[in-house]
């Protein structure tokens, strides 16, 4: 018992990180109808924008230095600048491409910054100690929970709040939701669809930039492929919760996060290896029986 | 039939302000050709604030194409809509609704994801107003229409005729100088066409709004159309009043299927 609620407390912890980044990827899909895969790679500029920029093997933490309330606000300001400059120099000239070009496009983003990353920080791993403090662990009664997967989760409740807060409350929020559910309407009735996208590309850069927080304090390692994992399983996150549904990338993050460990956990251990084809399997399992994801989207029913 | 009694109250709308005070919308010679197939051919047509205008036309006859060329979805191939004074030639949709021509569309067009509030509060903010007067307009304009008490419901829950409404609602934020609407009455029973019709013969007092009414509904354009525009085949078959159409024999012959 005490061994499954604690592979349990992983699984979350674990699903919080995926659902903030399937969060973002999710965001931009509503609006744009773009799937972004340089997602990930705004969680390796997060990331990399801690140490100080050279090709050492050790890394040297200059960002990452600074006491946590200007770190946080200037790591997100990083990202966030990042992001606006692809859709700026990137995905704002392809604004009446189609879906499929979109896409391609975020893979050439994605490249672009992975190389660039290289070009400055060079190709091998680093490591990184961001916040040895938050491994603690905590006993609540014969169960051991790292620090670290308490404010994972915390983390993301807030900025899910907060988000829905913006979304529901602030004439900006209902803007971007008309916006994710028919664009044209929402512009012939005087919504301006570049602020619109630039904000949906600003909340999904401070999204990322919580990622690139938690997840290098909890792996305590860079590499310039780090975001990948995380923008994949994210995606999928999103097509299992249901494409164009906030709620469904959020259910789907944790889903995913959920099925990866326990399967990591419990699968015999001469299988383990197979264990994301297992979790793949029950992806296309879930996407037989609801083909249109765990959180039906009216309007991505219509539009496809 | 040509006197339904307004029973509705004119709203006081939460916000003190208007879009326009240009005085007539209308198409002049007026074609829309699409790959060699004329929509639309030389309809001229003038509509003015406070009155009702129906058009009617067999299916093809070029009614949505006209409706769309006068809120700026469709670029006339010749001719031109002059709104006021104003040519409106490579004027953009989002700039016609912007300037106090607004119109609903056959399919509602709603954010069924969103609540009814929001459906007119998004309207009022992109067209500039603040939340809070957004908020209180769209209450205003709800409470008119009949939905406050659906307020809070998904647009997507909504009964089909309430759709509708919702669609008029939100066209009519801040008051349009021009409204078009485009079959609202499609699919409504007896009793909602009444209803429908006490609305909108409302509209040009209430909101001292122009009406161009598109309606397969006999009953509905005759009972409160002030006159009446007969397009068949993309061209101008007849205009006058419901009496003198009723009695037109080209317009017999041509729409209501009848030998002269």
């Amino acid at each position: 018992m005490i061994a499954f609620l604690q592979n349990l407390i992983d699984a979350v912890s674990l699903g919080s990180i995926y659902a903030l980044t399937a969060l973002g990827i999710g965001l931009l899909f509503g609006i744009l109808r773009l799937i972004n895969f340089a997602h990930g790679d705004y969680i390796t500029i997060g990331a990399y924008a801690l140490i100080v920029p050279s090709a050492d093997v050790t890394a040297r933490l200059m960002i990452g230095e600074l006491p946590l309330v200007v770190m946080t606000p200037l790591i997100c300001l990083i990202v966030v600048v990042v992001a606006l400059l692809s859709d700026v120099l990137v995905f704002r000239p392809l604004r009446r491409a189609s879906s499929p070009t979109l896409m391609i496009a975020s893979f050439a983003v994605s490249y672009i910054i992975q190389n660039g990353v290289m070009m400055f920080y060079g190709a091998r791993p680093k490591a990184v100690d961001l916040w040895s403090g938050a491994n603690t662990q905590i006993l609540i009664g014969d169960l051991r929970v790292p620090m670290l997967q308490l404010i994972i989760l915390v983390v993301t409740l807030v900025l899910m709040a907060a988000l829905t807060l913006f979304l529901r409350k602030t004439p900006y929020g209902i803007q971007m939701r008309a916006a994710a559910e028919d664009f044209r309407m929402a512009t012939y009735l005087g919504v301006r669809g570049n602020l619109v996208i630039g904000l949906a590309f600003a909340i999904s850069g401070i999204l990322a930039a919580a990622v690139s927080l938690l997840y290098t304090t909890q792996s305590g390692s860079l590499s310039h492929t780090m975001g990948l994992p995380l923008a994949l399983f994210a995606f999928v996150a999103v097509v299992v919760g249901g494409m164009g549904s906030l709620v469904g990338a959020v259910v789907g993050g944790f889903a995913i996060g959920i099925i990866v460990t326990m399967l990591q956990a419990y699968l015999p251990p001469e299988l383990r290896a197979f264990r994301d084809a297992f979790a793949f399997a029950f992806v296309i399992l879930v996407l037989l029986v609801r083909p249109a994801g765990l959180v039906p989207s009216r309007t991505t029913f219509e539009r496809v | 039939m040509n006197d339904i009694p307004v029973f509705v109250e004119p709203p006081s709308l939460g916000v003190d302000r208007t879009l326009t005070n240009a005085a007539k919308l209308a198409a002049e010679g007026l074609s829309v050709r699409f790959s060699g197939l004329l929509a639309i051919s030389d309809v001229t047509l003038r509509l003015a604030r406070h009155e009702i205008l129906g058009l009617i036309g067999p299916n093809g006859a070029g009614k949505t194409t006209l409706v769309n060329c006068l809120t700026g979805f469709q670029a006339p191939t010749d001719g031109r809509v002059v709104f006021g004074e104003e040519d409106t030639t490579g004027w953009s949709a989002a700039r016609f609704r912007a300037h106090g021509i607004a119109r609903t569309f056959q399919a509602g067009r709603l954010f069924k994801d969103m609540t009814v509030a929001e459906n007119v509060e998004v309207t009022g903010v992109g067209l500039g107003l603040g939340l809070k007067a957004a908020r209180e307009h769209a209450m205003a304009l709800l409470g008119w229409i009949g939905l406050a008490d659906k307020a809070q419901a998904k647009a997507g829950t909504l009964a089909y005729t309430d759709q509708r409404r919702l669609g008029i609602a939100r066209a009519l934020v801040l008051s349009p100088a021009f409204i078009l609407l485009d079959e609202p009455a499609a699919g409504m029973s007896d009793a909602e066409c009444e209803e429908l019709m006490a609305l909108v013969s409302a509209i040009p007092k209430s909101f001292t709004s122009g009406v161009l009414l598109i309606e397969h509904n006999m009953r509905v354009v005759m009972g409160i159309s002030h006159r009446v525009h007969v397009l068949d085949g993309g061209k101008t078959l007849a205009e006058g009043s419901p009496a003198e159409i009723q009695k037109h024999e080209a317009v017999m012959a041509a729409y209501l299927g009848m030998e002269a």
